[in-house]
This record gives structure tokens, C-alpha cells and sequence, in this order.
């Protein structure tokens, strides 16, 4: 893309068509899945595309934001809490809900970004949890969401089971599309200059003339927004919702980890992530605590030896960014 | 004047880095800036570009009250900085660097800001590291950054905090060379360094300070041969 010919020198990378081709090609085959696809297989995507949607907002928040949470269940229990409780007590249909509870969710970090914001550091992130476990008291004393044991969605009712399980599905794939594409978008935007110079350094980003606290309320609230609609599509997908299990730190666990497998500020990194964990998850998950602790030692090596993880390190090897956001300059 | 500090006062604790001071800047006008280690010339410099807030004192700049402005805004207003251990956006090229200081600090469009980098670039010798990313840099080429971006932001008021620090004698003669060019231009300029001969072949003025007060302000020979100055500064006795 080059921007402006009036300055001619100067190129933006070009959009990346490799991974776009790549892209189009998952694209086709996945959107018609449904078609050809086990019931098993499409459940299975829901579940791992909420892990992956939430797994890019961590990085978004963290990685480019340098907003290290540990408390983003609680905006993936709230998107889940809402769409249930429009759907059970409103009868807002769940496929409405889905995005209407993103929003809601979003709505709900304004104020609580007022809390978080007072800290800094390590002190974020324990105050994030300790918001977070705030929000799963809360919601487990308001007993028309069912309390402490949770409740069903029921709004589902009535609905065939096939046309739910397909309905679901290409939400979740739009969700997934649609939070990349944005995330990409943003990070290349003027905006996002400012997102990286902050993750770079605060103190020179604001000595440069960016509103660095705009900023980072303004990133903090849209991973709230994409936080919940992960939490939203989970839950209208398992039908079944309660505070432990929404609010579960767990869910900023993994998010963590596929993010530090992938790549830390890098948007492809939630994506390496994601398949990795997906792997891992998918044929490693019946050991029980020794699957624990191999993503737990997987993690501390990743740390220690692979600082920016496979997509750092896939980039050191091949010189290449997947998905690049970078500006180039040429010269005359 | 283009910037005036009137009374300022700061402490930390029960220790006060500066007390009560007062100067001025005309535009156009360089201002060497000299001192021991610890007087608070940083802190000054944190006063005026808003990374650490006034106890009480007032600071105009260009006809506006900036006292309680925040960094950036201050920034936006005309106040370029650069910080005495580089601060560069590490994973981002030089030029992005640049286009970000533009793009923000001189509240351009993107387009704009290209001209511009392009611009600090060719006058500050990195076209050639371009597309290098900033935090591999050498010191040299980081100190070079750190003005250029200063410059990208197109600041009325320039604080240069030590850039000639850790330099070798040509690097710190090329350095002064770029500064006389940015004067020329007509920018107004604050330079803290203990680098004595770079600062005195470019000051119009120099001012001292000594355990947060001014020592001595005026024409820098004058200044420099300052009995009080020799003691506190050269630890000459007179």
C-alpha cells in the first residue's frame, strides 16, 4: 500500500499476501464446515476461538498496552452473565445477545478502569484479580442469575439444536475474522504509533505529545468489549453458566500462556499461540495435573530461552513478519 | 519572553531540589545550563516539561499558562525533550520513531509526518538507519535519535539535557555543529551539559545552579569567570 504518491518515497508494507491467500483458503473451508464437519468439530472451534479471542485482547492489553492483567475473567464472566440473563430473563435471543453483552461489558470497564487505573505495575495486576473477584462475589449473591450454583440458558428453547450449533459457529467465526482484522487495523493505524511507542516506553510516548492515559483506557476498554464477547459466544455455546467457572482465573492463565508461547506483542503471536495450546489441550489434557504442569513448565522454558516467543523467533529465523505493521522508508 | 518560570518550587520530602526559582527565555535566545551533580538541573528541566509537577510557581510559555498541563500537552504547545539517557521506542525503526514524534507532538497527518522524519533524518545523518530498529542502536546514534525526535515534534523550545555526554571529542564537535544549524533556524533552545567548551560555543546566556538555586545568569564569560562559580563549580578557590 503505498500512501500518498505525492510523497513518493515513503511505503507502507504492503499488505502481506501470503497470509491473506492463506487466510481466504482457511476462510472457504471454514465457513463451510458446518456442511461437512462433525457437530464435535464445530464445538470445538466455538470453545478454542473464545480462548483465541481472548488470548489477542491479553496481548493487545499487555503486550502493546504494557497493561499486565491478570483479571480479564471478569469481563469474560460478564459477556457470559449478560447474554444469559438477556436471554433468560428478557427473551433477547442469544445470537443478539452475543454482541449486545460485548457492549454491555465494555460499558462496565469505564468504571472499573477508574479502580484499575490507580496502579501500576505488579499492583495492576493483583488489582485487577482482586476486581475480578469482586465481580464473581457479586454476580454469586444475585440469585435471579441463579447465585453461587449459576444457572442454564434457556433461551435456547424451542430453537433446533442443528441450526443453534451451525448459528454459533459462523458467529464464532466472524468474531475470530473480525477481531483480527480490527486488531491489524488499529495497529496500523496512526493510532497505533502510538500503542507501540507506549509499549516502548511511557515516559518518552508522553514526552512525544501522546495522550499516553487515553490511550490505555481507550485499549483497556476494547479488550473489555473483546473479552466479553469471548465470554458471551463461550457460554451461549455451553449453555450452562456459573460464577466459579466464569470467573475463574484460569481463563487469564491460558490466555497468558498462548500468548508467551506465541509471541508477546505480536499480533501474529495469539494465533501461533492458540494452535499450540489447542494442541497441547486437545491431546494432553487427559493427564490431569502432569498436563498442568507441562503448560507451566512449557511457559517458564518459553520465558527464559524464547523471550518473544515462536513468532519472535520464527521472525529472527526468516527476517519475516507474517502480519507486519512495520513502516518502511525508502529513500529517493 | 517564549518561556518564563516564576518562584518554582519542588520538593522531595524534606529535601528541596529547587527553590524558588525564577528565570526566562527570549525566543530565539540559547541558554546553557551548568552545575554540579545533584543541583537539580534535570528536575528543571521535569519542572518545564511537565514529567514532574510544581510544589507552587507559575510557568508561561508562549503567552500561556502551562502550569498544570500534562506532558504531552505541553509537548503539542511547541516543548521538544530530550532525556540524558536516551529513551527511544526500542522496537520500532528509526523512522517510525520519527513519524510517531511527528505525527503527536506535531500534530500532523501521517503524510505530513513522513516529510518530516525524512526531513530530521537527512539533517541528522540517520537516513542511512532508517529502517534500523532503534533499540539496537549504538549510544551515538541513539544521543542522534533522541534530538531527532525532539525535532520531528517541530518544538518552538528545545531542551537538550546532556547530549554531549559520553561522546568522543569529534562526535561531540559534530553534535554542535547540527545544534548552531537548529539555532540558525531560530529555535530557542535549553542545554544542560557538563561538556563546558561544547555549551560555551553555542550559549547566548548561561546560568548556574547550585542545591536548587540560581548561582549566576547572564553572558557566559562573564559568568564563567564568576568567583563563586570558579569555587562551587571548577572547585577553584579564588
Amino acid at each position: 500500500m503505498t500512501v500518498h504518491t505525492q510523497h513518493i518515497n515513503m511505503t507502507r508494507t504492503p499488505l502481506p499476501i501470503l497470509p491473506i491467500s492463506l487466510g481466504v483458503l482457511f476462510l472457504g473451508t471454514a465457513i463451510t464446515m458446518p456442511f461437512w464437519g462433525q457437530a464435535y468439530w464445530l464445538h470445538e472451534f466455538v470453545n478454542i476461538s473464545c480462548f483465541f479471542i481472548f488470548a489477542m485482547m491479553w496481548n493487545l492489553l499487555a503486550g502493546y498496552g504494557g497493561m499486565v492483567s491478570v483479571g480479564q475473567q471478569a469481563f469474560f464472566g460478564l459477556g457470559g452473565y449478560f447474554v444469559l440473563a438477556m436471554g433468560n430473563l428478557a427473551g433477547v435471543s442469544p445470537f443478539i445477545g452475543i454482541p449486545l453483552a460485548a457492549i454491555l461489558t465494555a460499558i462496565m470497564a469505564l468504571p472499573l478502569s477508574k479502580l484499575a487505573f490507580r496502579l501500576n505495575g505488579g499492583y495492576f495486576a493483583i488489582g485487577t484479580w482482586v476486581i475480578a473477584e469482586v465481580v464473581r462475589l457479586t454476580v454469586a449473591n444475585i440469585s435471579i442469575v441463579g447465585g453461587g450454583s449459576g444457572t442454564s440458558l434457556t433461551a435456547f428453547r424451542g430453537v433446533d439444536r442443528v441450526f443453534r450449533q451451525h448459528m454459533t459457529y459462523w458467529i464464532a467465526l466472524t468474531c475470530v475474522v473480525a477481531t483480527v482484522a480490527l486488531i491489524l487495523l488499529f495497529l496500523r493505524s496512526k493510532q497505533g504509533l502510538a500503542l507501540q511507542a507506549i509499549r516502548d516506553s511511557e515516559v518518552a510516548a508522553s514526552s512525544q505529545g501522546v495522550d499516553v492515559i487515553r490511550m490505555k483506557l481507550a485499549v483497556y476498554v476494547v479488550a473489555a468489549l473483546g473479552c466479553g464477547l469471548a465470554g458471551a459466544l463461550y457460554f451461549a455455546s455451553n449453555l450452562r453458566i456459573s460464577p466459579d467457572a466464569a470467573f475463574s482465573v484460569n481463563w487469564t492463565a491460558f490466555a497468558i500462556f498462548i500468548v508467551m508461547i506465541g509471541g508477546v506483542g505480536r499480533i501474529e503471536g495469539p494465533i501461533i499461540g492458540t494452535f499450540v495450546f489447542w494442541l497441547i489441550n486437545h491431546y494432553l489434557s487427559d493427564y490431569g495435573t502432569w498436563y498442568l504442569i507441562g503448560l507451566g513448565g512449557l511457559a517458564i522454558v518459553m520465558s527464559l530461552y524464547m523471550k518473544d516467543g515462536l513468532a519472535g523467533f520464527i521472525h529472527r529465523k526468516t527476517g519475516k513478519d507474517f502480519l507486519s505493521i512495520k513502516r518502511i522508508y525508502r529513500s529517493k | 519572553m517564549l518561556l518564563t518560570v516564576e518562584n518554582a518550587h519542588k520538593s522531595y520530602g524534606a529535601l528541596a531540589v529547587t527553590k524558588g526559582m525564577s528565570f526566562s527565555v527570549e525566543e530565539g535566545e540559547t541558554l546553557g545550563i551548568l552545575g554540579p551533580n545533584g543541583a537539580g538541573k534535570t528536575t528543571l528541566f521535569n519542572l518545564i516539561s511537565g514529567d514532574v509537577s510544581l510544589d507552587s510557581g507559575i510557568v508561561h510559555f508562549n503567552g500561556q499558562n502551562i502550569t498544570t498541563l500534562a506532558p504531552f500537552q505541553r509537548c503539542q504547545s511547541g516543548i521538544g525533550r530530550s532525556y540524558q539517557v536516551p529513551h527511544p521506542f526500542g522496537n520500532m525503526t528509526v523512522f517510525e520513531n520519527l513519524i510517531t514524534a511527528a505525527c503527536f507532538g506535531g500534530q500532523m497527518s501521517e503524510p505530513e509526518a513522513y516529510d518530516v522524519a525524512e526531513e530530521v533524518m537527512n539533517s541528522m545523518g540517520l537516513t542511512s538507519l532508517a529502517n534500523q530498529q532503534a533499540g539496537s542502536m549504538t549510544l551515538l546514534n541513539r544521543k542522534r535519535l533522541e534530538l531527532a525526535r525532539a525535532l520531528a515534534t517541530r518544538p518552538k523550545l528545545l531542551l537538550l539535557d546532556e547530549i554531549a555526554g559520553g561522546l568522543t571529542e569529534p562526535e561531540a564537535q559534530e553534535l554542535v555543529t547540527e545544534l548552531k544549524k537548529i539555532k540558525a533556524k531560530g529555535t530557542t533552545m535549553i542545554w544542560i551539559e557538563h561538556v563546558v567548551h561544547a555549551l560555551l560555543s553555542i550559549a547566548d546566556r548561561l546560568m548556574v545552579v547550585n542545591f536548587g538555586e540560581k548561582l549566576a545568569d547572564g553572558e557566559p564569560m562573564s559568568v564563567m569567570n564568576d568567583p563563586e562559580v570558579k569555587r562551587v563549580y571548577m572547585g577553584i578557590e579564588a
